[in-house]
């Protein structure tokens, strides 16, 4: 080991910047690889809970308990056929899918998932979510026009209008956030949330709260918001031409996004890795040896688990219905309750802003 | 302070290059046998017979332009939202103008039926 590192400082003073290379890339590849093990059983999660839920037992035949199914289902895909349709245009078509991805997977460079644990701990960390959150839709549309086929485009249609839609209703209760925690930078916003349960952000920002997750399910296009795949209207929407891995790139994508979505609730609403009884008298110091990753992980499983209970539970909604909640219900909602949050920071309302 | 930037510019290169890589190995592993009728757009067992790029509602563009304006305007509120607490009473009134200005627009939109989908 210690050959190792001296091995290691002799190669840092002599390449300095493909050290410094090297040491991001192992760190990028310690995040990565985890979300993408994450979004695999995610999926085997997803089609057990939802299984229970409906009596059934879900998946049970490969492997212990159907434990190796998402291995199957990933060694199924790849070696099925990427079909190219004719008439599509094959360079975007192959390009929507990595458009997909990629923002998804970059998004967790800021984030912070302990104290001191963050790769890049840049100041403007949730304006780089929301915009690499917003490039998503441009893979949706690209995926759709490059199909050349009209269930592809009204589903990219669709789902792109839903997701500019209840963009703008998340970014306000960002706003929101910022307004509460005074930095854009998410380990700050969770150092303002310091403290037990009750000085977590949910209680005094609650509706925004409440419209931010509702925001999150729509963004990503999942039930009850999945007008753009609903398969008895327009097939698999935007989709509906990509088979084999190209279809598990936008797969992968969908998932990760909406595992970053729950941990972005716990981070800004949750207090993040703080612990739930932080600063108790007879709790707090009990649950002191926990790591805060830990509680990290717990409050993003939660978020994560109403998303497949969403699914199980609620009917589809209609596509003017769910325009109508974003602009005409959230909205308003929003606006005023960024006001009522900068009142109570500019009279510094004891305990969660003074 | 611009070198925290750099793990996020190599974190958009990985990304990337995650997908590619799957989309390639795809392509390397899976079966390659097109046929006409495989290679067509999906249209419900019957020919598709007109180029799928058709016009669409004009609701779509009306979103995309009200969706702008919202994004700005949501631009302009992350400075004033990190800064609040120092500038007190003054920093409110001054957004709670912009802001009402704003919702006049969004009062007049509601009303003119721009977001009715029916």
């Amino acid at each position: 080991m210690d050959t190792l590192i001296g091995l290691w400082d002799t190669f840092g003073r002599d390449w300095p910047y493909l050290a410094t290379l090297i040491e991001i890339l192992v760190k990028i590849v310690l995040i990565v690889a985890p979300i993408m093990l994450l979004v695999a059983y995610y999926t085997y999660a997803e089609r057990k809970v939802i299984g229970y839920m409906q009596l059934r037992l879900g998946p049970n035949r490969v492997g212990p308990k159907g434990w190796l199914q998402p291995i199957a289902d990933a060694v199924k895909l790849m070696f099925k056929e990427v079909i190219l349709p004719t008439g599509a245009n094959k360079f975007l078509f192959l390009l929507a899918p990595l458009i997909t991805l990629a923002p998804a997977l970059a998004a967790w460079a800021v984030f912070p998932f302990d104290e001191e644990l963050v790769l890049a701990d840049v100041n403007a960390g949730l304006l780089y979510i929301l915009a690499l959150t917003s490039v998503g839709v441009y893979g949706v549309i690209i995926a759709g026009w490059a199909s050349n086929s009209k269930y592809a485009l009204l589903g990219a249609m669709r789902s792109a209008a839903q997701i500019v839609a209840y963009e703008i209703a998340m970014g306000f209760a960002l706003v929101g956030v910022l307004v509460a925690a005074g930095s854009l930078n998410l380990g700050d916003i969770v150092r303002a949330q310091a403290g037990g349960i009750f000085s977590w952000f949910w209680l005094p920002l609650l509706p925004l709260f409440v419209i931010y997750f509702i925001s999150g399910v729509a963004e990503t296009n999942r039930a009850p918001f999945d007008v753009a795949e609903g398969e008895s209207e327009i097939v698999a929407g935007f989709h509906v031409e990509y088979s084999g891995m190209a279809f598990a790139v936008f797969f992968l994508g969908e998932y990760a996004n909406m595992i970053l979505i729950s941990a972005l609730a716990a981070l800004m609403f949750m207090g993040g890795w703080l612990s739930p009884f932080h600063g108790w008298p007879i709790l707090g110091p009990l649950f002191e040896w926990v790591p805060g990753i830990v509680w990290l992980f717990l409050k993003t499983a939660i978020f994560a688990f109403l998303y497949l209970w969403f699914r199980a539970t609620f009917p589809r909604y209609r596509y003017d219905q769910i325009m109508r909640l974003g602009w005409k219900v959230f909205i308003p909602i929003t606006i005023v309750w960024i006001l009522v949050v900068g009142l109570a920071v500019v009279y510094e309302l004891p305990w969660w802003f003074d | 302070m611009l070198e925290n930037y750099l793990p996020v510019l190599v974190f958009l290169a990985v990304g990337t290059i995650v997908g590619a890589a799957m989309i390639a190995v795809g392509f390397v592993l899976g079966t390659r046998k097109p046929d006409s009728e495989k290679n067509s757009p999906y249209e419900c067992g019957f020919e598709a017979f007109e180029d799928a790029r058709m016009k669409f509602d004009v609701r779509f563009y009306l979103v995309a332009i009200l969706f702008i304006i919202f994004d700005l305007e949501i631009a302009f509120l992350f400075p004033w939202a990190v800064v609040l607490d120092q500038l007190g009473m003054t920093g409110f009134i001054a957004m709670a103008v912009f802001l009402g200005i704003l919702v006049i627009g969004f009062i007049y939109e509601w009303k003119k039926g721009a977001l009715e989908w029916e």
